[in-house]
């Protein structure tokens, strides 16, 4: 009697707390604490999700804190309206994905010339690309504003492109050290084997490298389109007011919105500015990324891993 | 012969990374070199182009003596900075030591965590945080009850209060530096605890022991890494007074670029100070 009592209590335990402590309780642990940091990492989504859909009198009504009376969609048409959705949807989409695409490309080439080719003064070239990374943009961006001016181009995508393209975009360093972790984990050997069958250099990186490289180059193009998305300290300086990003847009929101709708003293109630479609305007803004991040989340959760670029 | 091979080889070399170079003399040497003569000078835009008149170190005088605003809010910037990066790496290393447990569905919460590296952009988070979306309800209530401004210093108060209110804007900084530890952690050898359990380490102590030597490298970047992020946000106040200088008719570009100056070294010196005191650590054991 005793020791089968014996045996299952041990048995209990061993559920419960497992055999090198991952058991039952250590995971429900887990778990719990998992959730509560999911939590509030959401909490502000949440209250921007629910408080987007409020009409004015929920806002006033003390007992409706979070859930609304309804799905007011007044708030969205507003919200909408003020920033000129479609049309600055369209030119952000132009203003990141061509950057990025250029970027991508760019950091590719060089990222391969770097772990490829034995050049002289190579280690002092990259340690020089990877200080761009800490260089704040702040103090280039002056020379840089007048420099596009010169040329007339600020107002245009081009002074997005044309750092991008010499590899001095936003982050480029980043990208750069993403493409030479990727291409030095490559086996030279494969290349080797192309070089006997007379392959030059730009074959054997064309062919044989680039489709090797694919997700390197999903990674380096996600991060860099959502980077140049939700720029705005560049945006506002080299897009001028002729090119505008719902960033941008948002930053202006309560202004553009007393343009839009002027204060009418004869108006009804709900034409001001009010906290609703501020969160609208908010929630309108990141629905394209939270669109993007929905289908390619595992990129961007495995980019690090997939990319090596912690090194060895 | 061979020389001859090494000279095609950093030529074929050279004509990869040829844009790079070309790239970092236009777009950010020739910036920075420019952006320090503007510095030491009053500059006035014209109509024919850019004019330049050497004043000295009057700019650096103007920033830091004369405008009292951009010593403070330089001054609480260093200070902040210096408290949450800790604070945002030690999350993110605890985080990621959780999601390192053998559990399902631990793919989903990794989304999740991720999820506002994607979507934060200045004013996103600006508008998020004058609504009151940031700040977890009773937080504002526990502050008020403690009155923490009788009791306290007033900068320790001041902290306490920016860290218990923007302490969701922590996390939200949180996501890559959480993705490199756990590739950390994915990387090393299960053997190597099996061993040390054998040997009768505890879980607490072959973390101590092992897993945090391991990871000393990462915690490195991502010192370096959250900095950098911190530091070119650009809800940063540093960062916008800089701006705002700039389009300042009294006293224009040079003394922005002295700004942008001062505010780099600054970022360096923090830099230096995290990296040492980790590799310290290092070192002493």
């Amino acid at each position: 009697m005793k020791g089968i009592d014996r045996r299952t209590i041990d048995k209990t335990k061993r559920i419960l707390w497992g055999f090198t402590g991952e058991g039952v309780v250590y995971k429900l642990a887990v778990y719990f604490l998992l959730s509560l940091i999911g939590f509030v990492y959401l909490y502000p989504l949440f209250y921007m999700i629910t408080y987007s859909f409020m009409n004015t009198e929920d806002l006033i009504n003390p007992l409706i804190t979070y859930i609304p009376s309804g799905f007011y969609m007044d708030n969205f048409a507003k919200a909408a309206e003020v920033m000129d959705f479609l049309n600055t949807l369209w030119q952000n989409v132009l203003a990141s994905f061509v950057p990025a695409i250029v970027q991508t490309v760019s950091a590719a080439v060089i990222g391969y010339g770097f772990a490829r080719f034995r050049i002289p003064g190579k280690s002092v070239l990259f340690a020089l690309v990877l200080a761009t990374f800490i260089i704040p943009p702040q103090i280039t961006m002056i020379p840089q504003f007048l420099m596009f001016k010169d040329l007339g181009l600020i107002g245009s995508i081009f002074s997005y492109i044309i750092p991008a393209a010499f590899g001095q975009g936003i982050k480029s360093g980043l990208f750069i050290l993403i493409f030479y972790q990727f291409f030095r984990s490559i086996p030279k050997s494969l290349e080797e084997a192309a070089q006997i069958d007379g392959a030059g250099a730009y074959k054997i990186f064309a062919v044989i490298c680039v489709p090797m490289a694919v997700p390197a180059f999903i990674i380096s193009f996600l991060f860099s389109m959502v980077w140049y998305w939700n720029e705005t300290l560049l945006a506002a300086l080299y897009l001028g007011d002729k090119l505008t990003t719902l960033p941008l847009e948002l930053q202006n929101f309560a202004v553009t919105y007393q343009k839009v709708f002027p204060a009418d003293p004869n108006a009804q109630t709900g034409r001001s500015l009010n906290e609703a479609i501020n969160m609208a305007g908010t929630f309108l803004n990141i629905i394209p990324l939270l669109i993007v991040y929905f289908f390619t989340q595992r990129w961007f959760v495995e980019s690090i891993e997939r990319s090596g670029i912690t090194g060895e | 012969m061979k020389i001859r091979y090494r000279l095609r080889e950093a030529l074929i070399g050279l004509s990869f990374i040829w844009i790079w170079i070309v790239g970092f003399l236009v777009f950010t040497c020739y910036p920075l070199i420019r952006t320090l003569l503007f510095s030491f000078s009053q500059v006035k835009i014209t109509a024919d182009g850019v004019k330049t008149t050497f004043i000295g170190w009057e700019n650096y005088r103007n920033a830091l003596f004369l405008n009292v605003e951009f010593g403070d809010t330089l001054a609480t910037y260093f200070v902040e900075t210096l408290v949450i990066v800790p604070i945002i790496v030690v999350f993110a290393l605890i985080v990621s030591l959780l999601l390192n447990v053998k559990i399902r569905g631990k793919g989903v919460f990794r989304t999740i965590y991720f999820l506002p590296v994607i979507i934060t952009s200045g004013p996103v988070i600006k508008q998020l945080m004058d609504q009151g979306a940031t700040t977890l309800p009773g937080i504002q209530t526990i502050i008020e009850m403690s009155k923490l401004h009788e009791s306290m210093p007033e900068l320790l108060a001041d902290l306490i209060v920016f860290l218990l209110t923007s302490f969701i804007t922590i996390l939200w900084f949180s996501g890559v530096q959480m993705l490199i530890f756990l590739a950390g952690l994915q990387k090393l050898d299960s053997s190597m605890y099996e061993a040390a359990s054998i040997d009768g380490a505890s879980r607490w102590e072959s973390f101590w022991k092992l897993t945090l030597p391991a990871l000393n490298p990462m915690i490195i970047v991502n010192m370096v890494y959250t900095v950098i992020m911190q530091s070119v946000f650009s809800l940063n106040p540093v960062i916008t007074q800089i701006q705002s200088a700039m389009y300042d008719a009294k006293y224009g570009m040079g003394y922005s670029a002295a700004m942008a100056w001062i505010y780099f070294l600054v970022m360096l010196v923090l830099l230096g100070l995290l990296v040492l005191v980790t590799r310290q650590r290092e070192t002493n054991r």
